[in-house]
């Protein structure tokens, strides 16, 4: 087994698993009608995206895993996924940030993933760039809104906005399977986004009027399977079903 | 939450198909680009639609069912007034 292209795989697509659960939470708790289908809409394209990931790394796996067994039966230190996508729905305040604040690397990820010589994972990115757009500009539009609307709305998203800062630079982390793939060209080079990223980021806050946190303390961990204390939670969420009744299908 | 609505919005889809917009439901908006995002959320998740229009509900005017009488009655006995009493080629399309 290629056991850092299933890694590589599993980082990417854990991301997208953990924030796609996130978003679901809110389905019938939305702040409006409206915003709880935009935020159940994004969750079933990030959840779609997974599917393709984890059918991959099951094929590379190449034992009796299937996808399914791969997204909902690890244990919290076997997944992969980044810090910033597990912190919680505070308020639509903090799901918004963190969903601008992994949406703005996402589709610069997906831009170069694109351009792997896996054609498997090209694909992927290729069908995923028109979801991850739209995501962007939906969570742009709402740090606009509530940065630039009323004394308590941009007091709100200026809090989520520092609250999660601390979570960003893991993104540009670079793990063994990352460094692995990128010299046989199928993997991104997460260090060379950086720049891109906290410029684009940085651009979207001050025409939202908000501030751009100083900050130059940051939080690391997701990446080698050391997470914060909410994913505990929301695994037992996700994988109650599948652990309760195992093997069961509907 | 805030207990104010925000203001309502009539949406209008046009389909693949579809020559022309046709009415589809109503959502709730902040502004007009904002209802254009409800609209896409809302009304065309499941590929409904290549074209959507919005408007402010307030800004439609309705006629008043009371008047229904007045307004639409003097037409039903007036059967001549529909295109029937002649034969349409076959290279017109859209009637």
């Amino acid at each position: 087994m290629k056991q850092n292209l299933y890694n590589y795989i599993l980082g990417i697509a854990d991301n997208s698993l953990i924030l796609g659960q996130r978003l679901g939470e809110l389905t019938g708790h939305g702040p409006s009608l409206e915003t709880d289908i935009a935020c159940t809409n994004i969750s079933l394209d990030l959840f779609g995206q997974v599917r393709s990931y984890y059918q991959y790394a099951a094929k590379i796996a190449g034992d009796k895993r299937t996808e399914d067994d791969i997204a909902m039966l690890r244990k919290e230190r076997e997944y992969v996924n980044v810090l910033l996508v597990e912190q919680p729905n505070r308020d639509f305040a903090y799901t918004m940030a963190r969903q601008f604040l992994f949406d703005v690397y996402h589709l610069l990820f997906l831009q170069e993933l694109q351009k792997s010589k896996d054609l498997t994972l090209s694909a992927i990115a290729n069908k995923s760039i028109k979801e991850v757009s739209y995501h962007l500009r939906f969570s742009i539009d709402w740090i606009k809104r509530l940065g630039d609307g009323t004394a308590v709305s941009h007091q709100k998203m200026q809090d989520a906005i520092d609250g999660l800062w601390t979570y960003t630079d893991e993104l540009f982390h670079q793990t063994e399977a990352d460094k692995a793939m990128v010299s046989e060209e199928i993997g991104v080079d997460v260090t060379k986004l950086k720049e891109a990223y906290y410029e684009k980021v940085q651009a979207v806050l001050k025409e939202a009027t908000l501030t751009v946190p100083e900050s130059k303390w940051f939080q690391k961990g997701g990446k080698q399977g050391v997470h914060t204390e909410h994913l505990g939670y929301l695994l037992s969420d996700l994988q109650y079903m599948q652990r309760t009744y195992p093997n069961m299908e509907w | 939450m805030s207990t104010k609505n925000w203001p309502l919005w009539e949406v209008f889809v046009r389909s693949k198909n579809g020559l022309e917009h046709r009415h589809c439901g109503s959502l709730h908006a902040a502004d007009e680009e904002m209802a254009l995002e409800n609209a896409r959320d809302v009304y065309t998740r499941r590929s409904e639609g290549v074209s959507i229009w919005v408007v402010e509900s307030k800004h439609i005017t309705a006629s008043n069912p009371e008047n229904n009488g007045e307004m639409f009655e003097p037409a039903h006995d007036k059967v001549y007034r529909h295109p029937t009493f002649y034969d349409l080629p076959d290279e017109v399309k859209h009637m």
